[in-house]
């Protein structure tokens, strides 16, 4: 079966600049693959780069389908949710306003309550505070606004952007928590991108490290985790 | 009292109509950032197709929908067709387009239509209706009501209906918009259109009390901007209470200051636009733009 996402000689460049030099990555379905790296070795432009959010080169394949050089909003329609850098809350909106446009380019609007419901379990702060500005919220809560509104797509691929940035180390641990749970319960396939790489590489079954645009290796998480080089450059140990 | 009670019904109603427009300034301004000039040319435009449709023989309430259908649709097109190829443009860019759309608009009409003014009819009674010992012009009172009703419903449409939240996301942040799937580009397409159909309601009731002709809304666009600034350009029922406020302002000025009459009457906006500037230049209900440098 092949692989959910599949990228094969990617690459992304802002003006005359290359970011991204020949990526080949996958994502299974059902899976969490994660990407590690470094500030600026390109892990936001290559998440950027799979939802046709810069111009690209190479071929990316979702669902054995070309979807390189598609809109945004096409690749939405497709099952693909993107939690993004910055968390992209719509502040001057209310938290269930945030979450209903969530919906917007969902093809089934009639469980939309029900999936409502679903969420305001996993994140129950969201709840209680589903009639406040999604601007007042706090960071972490900002993510877990990301994290549902991206999730009430009911996405097929699932796009975290640094979820942990910015966070306490408690709410870091109830996000990704929850990221597994939907993961399982849900099947959801993700692909995660983080800097904080004992907490990914946890999560994920499957590991990308990133420098400076290339892929300078990759393997199941476990086997990226006992690499001598990893734990000393990310690990810290 | 009643002299003041009918000025200030009658400043309402041009104040409505003020608001009106404002209130499509607004509309674009908030999801473009594009002030746009030719919004009260706009207006003029729709008002003579509404004078030639019922020149032809349409009932007022036919030309009426017929004005207001082609109204939203053009001002769409005018976004798609014209709009979109300088939206990435400098600023200066967007404005003299729009400056040139009021240039083109006004004389186009003057080449059909003629630079003869008009009488425009209004759709309300002639009866002039007596509440005690004041008289209010019934055109004053359905103005009124016609404003209110369009801004009720332009209201429920962007707070209850999924396209209205849209229009609204794309407008605050078009790029977290495209990632759930929202079509920004026709977004602000659909915001022209809606705003220009703001706008042709607002001409066809100012007609009837200025008459028709393709300068028609020059002074009212002053009043527009005034209002705006006045309620503040960041807020649409700002804007429509700041037209409110203008109408009032103005109507009670002309009548009791004494030296300025009707002949200062357009320089009462001006003076609001440069007071509310000089004091509270994001309005009354605006706020301030704060940028992360």
């Amino acid at each position: 079966m092949p692989p959910l996402l599949e990228a094969l000689g990617l690459e992304a460049r802002y003006g005359w600049t290359k970011v991204l030099h020949d990526l080949r990555f996958s994502v299974e379905e059902g899976g969490i693959t994660t990407i590690l790296g470094a500030n600026g070795a390109g892990k936001t432009t290559t998440l950027r780069a799979v939802c046709g959010m810069v111009k690209t080169a190479g071929e990316i394949r979702f669902d054995g389908r070309r979807i390189d050089g598609k809109a945004t909003e096409d690749l939405v329609r497709l099952g693909i949710a993107h939690a993004p850098e910055g968390r992209g809350t719509f502040v001057g909106l209310t938290v269930e306003e945030n979450l209903r446009l969530g919906a917007y380019a969902r093809k089934t609007k009639a469980s939309i309550a029900d999936d409502l419901d679903r969420i305001y379990q996993y994140f129950p702060v969201l709840l209680e505070r589903r009639r406040q500005l999604g601007g007042t919220l706090s960071g972490g809560e900002q993510q877990m606004l990301a994290i549902a509104r991206a999730l009430i797509l009911r996405p097929r691929l699932l796009l975290l952007d640094e979820p942990s940035l910015g966070l306490a180390p408690l709410v870091v641990r109830e996000i990704f928590r929850i990221v597994r749970t939907i993961n399982k319960e849900q099947g959801v396939s993700v692909l995660l991108v983080e800097q904080n790489a004992s907490m990914a590489l946890r999560l994920a079954d499957h590991a990308y490290l990133l420098e400076t645009g290339r892929v300078v290796m990759s393997g199941p998480s476990t086997e990226v985790g006992k690499d001598d080089s990893v734990r000393r450059a990310y690990l810290g140990y | 009292m009643e002299i003041f009670l009918q000025q200030v019904v009658s400043g309402l109603a041009t104040g409505g109509i003020y608001g009106s427009l404002a209130l499509s300034l607004v509309m674009i301004y908030q999801a473009t950032d594009v002030v746009n000039f030719a919004q009260g040319e706009m207006a003029m435009f729709s008002t003579y197709l509404a004078w030639s449709l019922m020149n032809h023989g349409l009932s007022y309430w036919l030309a009426f929908a017929l004005t207001v259908t082609v109204a939203f649709v053009g001002g769409l097109a005018i976004q798609r067709l014209i709009m979109r190829p300088v939206e990435n443009a400098p600023i200066l860019t967007i404005v003299i387009v729009t400056l040139g759309l009021l240039v083109i608009f006004n004389s186009v009409a003057g080449w059909i239509y003629s630079y003869i003014i008009q009488p425009f009819p209004s759709p309300f009674p002639t009866t002039a209706i007596r509440v005690g010992s004041v008289v209010f012009g019934p055109h004053d009172l359905g103005a009124i009501g016609v404003t209110l009703v369009l801004l009720i419903l332009l209201y429920a449409f962007f707070r209850f209906t999924s396209l209205g939240l849209a229009m609204r996301a794309a407008a605050q942040n078009p790029a977290s918009s495209r990632l759930v799937g929202i079509r920004v580009g026709w977004m602000l397409a659909l915001g022209w259109g809606l705003a220009a159909l703001v706008g042709a309601v607002a001409g066809m009731m100012v007609a009837p009390v200025i008459f028709l002709e393709p300068n028609m809304m020059s002074g009212i666009l002053i009043y527009a901007f005034a209002s705006a600034t006045l309620g503040g350009f960041t807020s649409p029922g700002g804007a429509v209470l700041g037209g409110f406020l203008v109408g009032v302002i103005e109507n009670l000025a002309g009548t009791y200051i004494s030296f300025i009459g009707t002949d200062l009457k357009l320089t009462v906006a001006l003076v609001l636009i440069i007071l509310v500037l000089l004091v509270k230049p994001s309005g009354l209900f605006g706020r301030a733009v704060v940028r992360r440098v």
